[in-house]
């Protein structure tokens, strides 16, 4: 088997505050291969977002990243800026939550396309439109040749995000982040926005980062999904296989928070009770223990490890995983 | 089930309800004649997407923003024909809980002090009075007056802040309360946390609400019926547990298909959702969800259909429903 297309391999971040040093994340492994889609769920603040921002290199300027991003045989970390600007862009690409801040509002649409081509694909200027327009049609996007003079502003948030997604797909990237890419968005646009970045995966053959807060988002669509919680990953496995049993507490809380369509009207949700952690004092034991109701007395003295379950692929950070029998999701 | 439907005697009755807004030489069409009530004791769920009036109704119930024609009629009193001392009188039994809890309470001041507002503002001059109250609602959020009173809003996170804006609406004792998207800006297992302590909050103080999400699974949770709207008017009202089962405007179908089963067996199906919301600015003539509809056909563009009984109970402004 070949090397994965990206492997993330003991990666920390941590950030400065006047209230000590913030551990956004803390030592995650993860690995991708080409054309597989990763998705990433946790709450905010559990560092998915950091996690994200540290492959791409968009750290805040005081953050400290320890730890290797190995991406089609290159360590991102150690790599100068000049081939860290050409890569990003064009190998690896990034859809943010809010198309509203990620587009130029002076610039038109039709600029900032051009751009991204004309920067990475040595394409003249009418080949560069051209495949702009090409682009706009691909996303879904009705007469893309006037769209291509109009500003932001004058697009819904769905058109932009639509947008923000040919910016991204424009250089064939082998890799695409997508942080959030509907959170901001209607649900009916929601779905379209989520066929849309299906849909174009599957024609590239592009692997994909899904970051998301929703377990729902990523059951239909993501071949992997890792939970992360505190900035660390603390269950990871194949949709199916994690769907099917869920080993970590926490993973099961956010399923069974998420209110069931089939539920009897004025059924009380299954709450996490508290709140996650401070991130600038880090717990001795597991850092989800002060909300999980099978937490013992070594949960609170020593972190658990990632490690294997019976199925394939599964790993769990818990020593009291759910068993079977007890579990409410189910 | 069947009297929640046409609640006889109602709280709330708006009646045929007209907001707009001027943009320059241009007119939004927020609110374009809807009419609905709401029983005392009960929950009322308005679900729309973003644009679609929602935030304009609940703001137009409560007089924030005044009806351009059309009745707000709350427990037998006309509120559209209201002004100046009565107006105010009626804001404590009517209270308003917003999205953003840490936008909503000033960060310059203390939770003590924010919780005693509404209760200055209606005139309890007694201190301890005060006092008691605001210890009162806070306990009942689920929060320690002790640790909180004295502290600033910086110092919680978002769901507190939520807890101490529910308290603030509860201090004056109200009737009725308009959730306006109340859980939309928290993360999911707070969201349980919050939904939970409305209902609780519902059932302690005998409340009825008006309950505004763009989510229709957030609202299954508390609803006993619920209204969906779509730019401007609305597509379908009945209980709660009906419109899930066997929703009969398309519309509602859409956003029921649109939202995420946490289920991997359970393949998204690809295409349920077309186009977007048309600007209300412009709204389609004739049935607005038209332009977005795969049933419609030229009746629709031609003629506005009316809100009708189309199931028992169940009403819908659609021409060709489900059922």
């Amino acid at each position: 088997m070949s090397a994965p297309l990206l492997t993330i391999a003991d990666v920390a971040v941590e950030l400065p505050t006047p209230r000590g040093n913030l551990r956004a994340v803390d030592h995650v492994d993860l690995s991708l291969d080409a054309g597989r889609t990763l998705g990433i769920v946790g709450e905010s603040g559990c560092g998915k977002t950091m996690l994200s921002r540290a492959v791409l290199q968009l750290l805040p300027k005081k953050a400290k990243l320890t730890g290797r991003v190995m991406f089609d045989g290159v360590d991102l970390v150690r790599l100068d800026k000049e081939r860290l600007r050409r890569l990003r862009g064009r190998d690896l690409a990034v859809v943010f939550q809010d198309p509203m801040t990620s587009l130029n509002p002076v610039l038109t649409i039709g600029t900032q396309l051009m751009e991204t081509i004309q920067e990475h694909l040595e394409l003249d200027a009418p080949a560069a439109k051209a495949r702009s327009i090409e682009l706009l049609a691909a996303v879904g996007i009705p007469a893309p040749e006037q769209r291509l003079a109009q500003y932001p502003h004058q697009c819904s948030g769905g058109m932009r995000q639509r947008i923000a997604i040919a910016i991204a797909l424009s250089c064939e990237p082998k890799l695409l982040i997508a942080d959030e890419p509907t959170t901001a968005l209607d649900v009916t646009i929601q779905a379209q926005i989520l066929d849309l970045l299906a849909r174009e995966q599957r024609r590239r053959h592009m692997a994909m980062i899904i970051i998301t807060h929703d377990l729902g988002v990523v059951a239909g669509r993501a071949d992997e999904v890792a939970v992360m919680y505190a900035g660390r990953v603390v269950e990871r496995a194949p949709t199916q296989a994690l769907f099917k049993r869920m080993h970590m507490p926490y993973t099961e809380a956010l399923l069974a928070a998420i209110p069931k369509l089939d539920a009897a009207p004025h059924t009380p949700l299954p709450a996490i009770s508290g709140r996650p952690p401070d991130p600038t004092r880090p717990l001795k034991g597991c850092s989800f223990a002060p909300r999980c109701r099978y937490a013992a007395d070594r949960c609170h003295e020593a972190k658990p490890e990632l490690k294997s379950a019976e199925t394939s692929g599964h790993l769990y950070a818990c020593f009291h995983p759910i068993q079977m029998a007890e579990g409410i999701g189910a | 089930m069947m009297q929640l439907a046409v609640p006889a005697k109602p709280l709330l009755n708006v009646d045929n309800l007209v907001v707009e807004y001027g943009l320059g030489n241009k007119i939004v069409h927020a609110v374009s004649g809807v009419s609905l009530q709401v029983a005392r004791g009960e929950t009322l769920a308005l679900v729309g997407e973003s644009g679609c009036g929602k935030s304009t109704l609940g703001r137009a119930v409560l007089q924030l923003r005044r009806a351009k024609s059309g009745r707000v009629m709350f427990d037998g009193e006309d509120l559209t024909a209201m002004e100046g001392e009565a107006l105010r009188k009626m804001r404590r039994r009517v209270q308003l809980i917003f999205q953003d809890p840490i936008a909503s309470l000033n960060p310059r001041r203390r939770i003590g002090d924010i919780v005693a507002e509404p209760l200055i503002i209606a005139g309890v001059r007694d201190a301890a009075e005060r006092r008691r109250r605001v210890r009162e609602v806070l306990s009942a959020v689920g929060l320690d007056p002790d640790l909180v009173a004295g502290r600033l809003p910086h110092e919680f996170s978002g769901g507190q802040c939520q807890r101490i804006c529910i308290a603030r609406s509860l201090v004056l004792n109200p009737e009725f309360i308009v959730c306006d998207e109340p859980v939309s800006a928290l993360d999911v297992s707070i969201r349980a946390q919050i939904l939970n302590l409305l209902e609780e909050m519902k059932a302690r103080f005998g409340l009825t609400l008006l309950f505004i999400a763009h989510d229709l699974a957030v609202v299954k949770a508390v609803s006993d019926r619920v209204a969906v709207m779509y730019l401007g008017r609305l597509c379908e009202v009945g209980p709660s547990e009906q419109l899930f089962a066997r929703p009969v405007h398309p519309y509602t179908n859409l956003l029921l298909q649109a939202i995420p089963v946490p289920d991997p067996d359970v393949r998204p199906v690809e295409g349920v959702a077309i186009g977007e919301p048309p600007s209300p600015i412009a709204p389609p003539s004739g049935c607005r969800f038209r332009t977005r509809c795969a049933r419609a056909d030229q009746r629709c563009s031609a003629e506005i259909p009316e809100l009708r009984e189309v199931v028992p109970g169940q009403f819908a402004a659609c021409h060709h429903p489900l059922a």
